[in-house]
């Protein structure tokens, strides 16, 4: 199958690939950018480990054909710290214990980003509805929700 | 010697028979028997029950679905595990866990 | 009573970062999905959409003549591998039947079976070839439900694999029976107050886990092969793959990749002996990744279950008899959790009169793999819901019912062993003094609301696990284990080590090695790891120990026993002042003899059982049934915890799976005996919307049989759950829910019913 020319901000850094029409955001990121940092979960936009933030919001990478990112600002996992330094979710994420496997965390912490970024302030309500589209199995959600909690206080300075 | 040794301390222990294999002790729910390990255990029990053995071992083996408890404890060895005096013997379903 | 005891330990009982955290927090972390290879090609599987049929042929040319596709096969391509039992473990499995579960030879037996796999140079490909792949089935009639499948008129899913009770062979769709039997049945129910008798029904789930299953396999000329894959046991992998495909396990190093959820269910294998057939039939790396479609239809779900559960109480609330029977599915191939489903159904009460029968019964569905506390939870789901019942009638508080009859130290389980040490009072005792229990319930404007309490139990496990520890010259260690880390295990490892070498958890580094990297080691599972794999870590640490003390003996010029170690410093006793800390010793070492190294190898005795007290408030919308939950409160005693961060979050996890079994979560069978609803739209877990804070009480009866008093913590949380909210909608609502879901269709209708 031809392949096309797609140009993209990919963490910050512009970023040029060839893909075939019918590959997935997903499947560029991983198979032909070889950023595995997002997850497959289902491919049917149902449990959000693939998510990504493009041009702001979060959005499921699966659902995505890579010739739609043309022009688009994408944010993964691996575009969260800042070199050496953890994003404030990412280390509140650890303080809290809010991981046990590991999938869903890339999806989750990306999500709860574009959560802070647009809202810095969530209620416990407003944090579990923008998060209703990531599937965690491990953890009951509990130290997830606290995390977030933990890192907007952070980051509101409190 | 050492054999005579081990025959005379081997104490008595009390084994209780699944209630599928009662028909085989012709109701009884418990018996004693002689042997220190679970392999001497049911030789012993094959003695006073015959086709018991057949019951519970399968290929030289404990068969697939069952575990033996010996004390309270599930018996890592198998048929190899030694059975201290005054023991209680189960024969319980082998399980694993999630 | 305080619910915590005061530790004397300097590591243990504290909360560090997990040592895998900062390349889980990243994306650097790798699982099996993303490992890449040179010349890497990807391998996709055709699976028969029918319930129950015989295959009369397969053609494959049209696929094998598509560009891009360099292999097909079928389960010609496999060893035709004889009946019979193995070992695996401390488990037995039936190579036979594993072998066709992966790819199925003369027969399907569910929705989803593999009859053939194609691989291609891309996943788009292979898919495309499957559907040049011809398949000539006789499509035979399939039953599904274990009441049907054990009628005499049923189809047959194995000929000539059933045994009556008198162990005589018999065409039959029950593979298994299970009997407990003591004490007298009629008599107890004679000396009852009152009696509850109740049947209930629970659908199939899933374990649910996010990463769908995956393999990466390259076979090399010289017959050595390499398997990739996210796997709760590399060995277990291994020696599984090697009995499917007749080879030497030696000759297959299994890689465990980092593994997302397992439950249970990535025990068993799937594509790895197919990856590796296609990468020895191409001579490239093979990668294979399951779709969620595939995970649901084809994956070991737990079983759905048919159960009558009987008990009887006097008027002071003691039970006089339990007569209990359960059907379990075992899926297509035998093996559903129903001994322990009978061995832990009645299990956390002292009762002297009890007949239990269980079935393992085949089904057209997928091979049933074990599910967290695997058969309790539906077990629990009968017992405990009839227990509220009885202590209702007799006006007792349903704490103070299961305070009357609880299991202690001595009592008889239902299989028949006596227990050791365990804590299911303090359980319950904890739970009567809960914030939570002594709170009023909330009110919600226009639902009904109710509480609900349910108990549980879970073994635990021992089971084989070997442990090296070293130490580095700069005075820190590393310890290298065999043992998947699903959550959390590297760090408590860490921990144990830590506490013994004096050293803090950072200063340990935790390495999950491949199967020829470190001695036999059974899988994640049982809730084994930080009991037996900590075990082997705490007498490898202890065997580092004593060779440090002869090291600092001989540095010293006395003997090894003049030498104590306390909070990381060496001290001689004779030589007074003389001391010399871990690291001061660790530079040391090339000069006093070369490294040290300690390991241990344990098959443990000792395993502590886990009990589990559950709360739960409920809101009831009695227009539409649907359920939310109001409040949620967990006590465990969990022994020992290590790192109580991780022990909370094995609860939390539990609570909220058995959540979903309550509510929600159940496979769908059309009549054609298709699953209609392999997805995560359909097939509902719950989300973050669907939860609170989950409240969790530890209690910490440490367990006498492990040197630091740890007793397995991950199992029993998922057990109470959905008894618990049965009791507490029954609260709510007067309505005895007995069928799992208790999904808002379900409810209204009982609803419905209850008030005419």
């Amino acid at each position: 199958m031809k392949k096309v020319h797609v140009q993209i901000t990919l963490n910050g850094e512009e970023t040029e690939f060839l893909c075939e029409p019918r590959q997935s955001l997903l499947e560029v990121l991983r198979d032909v950018l070889g950023y595995t940092g997002t997850k497959e979960g289902c491919l049917t936009g149902d449990c959000g480990a693939c998510s990504v933030i493009m041009d702001g919001r979060p959005i499921d990478s699966c659902l995505v054909l890579g010739i739609e990112a043309e022009g688009k600002e994408i944010t993964t996992v691996e575009g969260l710290a800042d070199g050496d330094t953890l994003h404030p979710l990412q280390k509140k994420f650890l303080e809290h214990a809010a991981l046990q496997c590991g999938i869903c965390t890339p999806g989750f912490l990306v999500t709860s980003k574009a959560l802070l970024d647009r809202n810095p302030n969530p209620t416990e309500h407003e944090i579990r509805y923008a998060l209703a589209g990531n599937l965690c199995r491990c953890t009951g959600y509990d130290k997830i929700v606290r995390a977030v909690q933990d890192a907007a206080s952070q980051m509101q300075g409190r | 010697m050492h054999a005579l040794l081990l025959l005379h301390t081997v104490s008595m222990t009390t084994v209780f028979i699944p209630s599928l294999l009662r028909k085989l002790t012709g109701g009884k729910d418990r018996t004693t028997a002689r042997g220190a390990t679970v392999r001497e255990i049911i030789e012993d029990l094959e003695r006073q029950f015959p086709g018991f053995r057949d019951r519970v071992i399968e290929n030289g083996d404990l068969t697939g679905s069952i575990a033996v408890s010996v004390n309270g404890e599930i018996s890592a060895e198998g048929l190899h595990e030694a059975v201290p005096d005054e023991s209680e013997i189960h024969f319980v379903p082998a399980i694993g866990g999630g | 009573m305080a619910a915590r005891q005061e530790h004397k330990f300097k590591v243990i009982g504290t909360r560090p970062i997990r040592h895998d955290g900062v390349d889980k927090v990243t994306g650097r972390a790798q699982y099996g999905a993303d490992i890449d290879l040179a010349g890497l090609l990807h391998g996709k599987t055709l699976r028969s959409s029918h319930a129950h049929a015989n295959i009369k042929s397969i053609d494959t040319s049209a696929a094998e003549a598509l560009s891009g596709v360099k292999a097909v096969i079928t389960a010609q391509d496999f060893p035709n591998i004889e009946p019979g039992m193995a070992q695996m473990g401390e488990l037995p499995v039936n190579p036979q039947h594993m072998s066709l579960n992966c790819i199925a030879r003369d027969k399907v037996l569910y929705d989803g079976h593999v009859v053939a796999a194609v691989v291609a140079t891309s996943p788009h490909i292979a898919e495309e070839a499957l559907k040049l792949i011809k398949v000539d089935y006789e499509v035979l009639p399939h039953v599904q439900n274990v009441m049907d499948a054990m009628n005499d008129d049923a189809p047959i899913l194995l000929p000539g694999l059933g045994k009556g009770d008198d162990g005589e062979p018999k065409d039959t769709n029950v593979a298994n029976h299970v009997q407990f039997e003591r004490g007298d049945i009629a008599a107890g129910f004679a000396a009852a107050e009152v009696i509850v008798e109740r049947e209930f029904d629970t659908s199939m789930v899933h374990q649910g886990y996010i990463e769908p299953h995956n393999s990466v396999a390259q076979y090399s000329s010289d017959g050595q092969s390499t398997i990739w894959v996210s796997t709760q046991g590399a060995f277990t992998a291994r020696d599984q793959t090697a009995m499917v495909l007749d080879m030497p396990a030696s000759k297959i190093k299994v890689v465990p990749a980092e593994i997302g959820g397992g439950f249970g269910g990535k025990i068993p294998i799937y594509f790895e002996p197919i990856s590796l057939i296609l990468s020895k039939k191409t001579g490239k790396p093979v990668k294979m990744v399951m779709s969620r479609a595939e995970v649901l239809k084809a994956t070991g779900p737990t079983p759905g279950s048919h159960i009558r559960v009987k008990m009887g109480a006097d008027k002071d609330g003691k039970i006089t008899a339990a007569e209990v029977w359960m059907a379990y599915e075992a899926g297509g191939f035998p093996g559903s959790p129903v001994g322990a489903g009978c061995m832990t159904i009645i299990t956390p009460y002292d009762i002297e009169n009890l007949k239990i029968d269980g079935y393992d019964v085949l089904v057209n569905k997928p091979k049933t793999a074990a599910y967290r506390a695997p058969g309790s939870t539906n077990a629990a789901m009968g017992s405990e819901t009839v227990i509220d019942e009885l202590a209702e009638k007799l006006g007792i508080d349903p704490l103070e019912f299961r305070r009357i009859n609880g299991a202690k130290e001595g009592t008889a389980q239902a299989a028949g062993p006596k227990f050791g040490r365990i804590g299911y009072l303090e359980t319950v005792e904890a739970a009567k003094t809960s914030d939570h229990f002594k709170s009023e319930l909330p009110q919600v404007e226009g639902r009904r609301v109710g509480r609900g309490v349910a108990s549980g139990f879970w073994f635990n496990a021992g089971f084989q696990s070997s442990a090296t520890v070293a130490i580095n010259s700069d005075g820190t260690a590393n310890v290298v284990t065999g043992s998947i880390d699903i959550g959390g295990t590297r760090a408590s490892c860490a921990m144990i080590a830590a506490e013994v070498l004096g050293l803090t958890a950072e200063e340990v580094h935790p390495v999950v090695a491949d199967t020829e990297s470190i001695g036999h080691t059974d899988m994640t599972g049982g809730s084994r790891v930080t009991f037996a794999t900590g075990t082997a870590v705490y007498d490898a640490a202890q065997d580092v120990l004593s060779q440090l003390k002869e090291r600092a003996a001989k540095s010293w010029k006395v003997e090894t026993d003049q030498v104590t170690f306390q909070d990381g410093v060496f001290t001689c006793t004779t030589n007074g002042n003389e001391s010399m800390t871990l690291k001061e010793l660790s530079g040391k070492l090339p000069r006093t003899g070369g490294p040290v190294m300690g390991r241990a190898s344990v098959n443990p005795r000792g395993v502590g059982p886990a009990f589990a007290t559950h709360v739960v408030d409920v809101a009831v919308d009695e227009e539409t049934g649907k359920v939310d939950i109001l409040r949620y409160t967990a006590v465990q005693d969990v022994g020992t915890a290590i790192h109580p961060s991780y022990v909370e979050g094995q609860m939390q996890g539990g609570v909220a799976q058995g959540i979903g079994w309550a509510l929600n979560e159940e496979y769908v069978y059309g009549d054609d005996g298709r699953l209609q609803n392999a997805g995560f739209l359909d097939y509902r877990m719950p989300t973050c919307l669907d939860l609170p804070m989950i409240e969790t009480v530890l209690v910490e009866v440490p367990n006498p049989g492990h040197p630091v008093g740890v007793r397995g913590v991950g199992e029993v949380p998922i057990i109470p759950p959905p008894a618990a909210i049965a009791n507490a909608i029954y609260s709510a609502t007067g309505v005895r829910m007995a069928d799992l879901p208790m999904s808002p269709p379900r409810l209204c209708k009982a609803i419905l019913e209850k008030n005419g």
